[in-house]
């Protein structure tokens, strides 16, 4: 009972604030609701018992991510101009109701192989056993290590002063 | 709570996101969009892997995968969206037609 109450609020304050990163005529505004929305989607993934991945989204989303995106909105004076739309506004919108209608029917159409288990409590240690034991995805984390390198590198060459 | 609410609501996210991503002018604004839709795809991975696998968490792993590519992809197109401003004042993506013929 306690899920579903949660499931509901987080669901209608993520819809909102997804809304209003769109509809808001102020872009730090909606720069703001943005982070309102990473919050409502580590919450759900509370509800989902994924606890060590609700962490993450508060550790990378709600601390990195936000401020590397209000830090650039007020680098590039973005705040005089406002939300504006483009010319493809209407298009855009019949496009995603569409795309919105076949999603919903195709999922709700679908017999998911559902599993009767109950989830684990805690996903830490299991996460780290698959993460990084032999037969794992040791590798995969370290090609990420790579990216990330290579990530600071290309960041740091494409905005230096010349 | 099953399975269809949480896939119902990751697909409502990925098309809020999906009408900010191609109908506004602004490059930040599309990026912020494009972060709503990875999001959106957060939660059905992570929904799916609740539901369809509870104790082998696939579903998480790969989310933490993709949460990863997400920092890269946002830190490169920050940087790219700071180096146009400096060289042509805006960040208008309508404006901005270096790349066209």
């Amino acid at each position: 009972m306690g899920l579903e109450i949660a499931f509901w609020v987080l669901a209608t304050l993520m819809t909102a604030s997804a809304l209003a990163v769109v509809l808001l005529p102020n872009i730090f505004r909606s720069a703001l609701a943005l982070v309102v929305c990473f919050l409502a989607v580590a919450g759900i993934f509370v509800t989902l018992s994924a606890d060590f991945l609700a962490a993450v989204q508060v550790l990378i989303y709600v601390g990195a991510i936000a401020i590397l995106i209000i830090l650039s909105i007020m680098l590039t004076k973005e705040v005089q101009h406002g939300n504006l739309s483009n010319k493809l506004r209407l298009p855009s919108f019949i496009i995603c109701a569409v795309l919105l209608g076949i999603t919903i029917f195709a999922m709700l159409n679908t017999a998911w192989p559902v599993s009767a288990e109950a989830p684990l409590e805690t996903t830490t240690s299991t996460l780290a056993n698959i993460l990084f034991s032999r037969d794992g995805m040791f590798l995969l984390v370290e090609i990420g290590g790579m990216l990330l390198l290579a990530t600071i590198i290309g960041a740091i060459t494409i905005v230096r002063d010349k | 709570m099953s399975l269809e609410h949480y896939l119902v609501l990751s697909a409502v996210i990925f098309c809020i996101g999906l009408y900010g991503a191609l109908s506004k002018r602004s490059a930040v604004v599309i990026l912020m969009c494009i972060e709503l839709m990875l999001n959106a795809a957060n939660i059905a991975l992570v929904a799916f892997s609740r539901y369809i696998t509870p104790t082998l968490l696939t579903g998480q792993v790969f989310s933490i995968f993709s949460i990863l590519v997400a920092a890269a992809e946002v830190t490169i197109g920050l940087a790219i969206i700071i180096a146009i401003y400096r060289r042509h004042e805006t960040i208008d993506a309508s404006k901005i037609n270096l790349l066209k013929w």
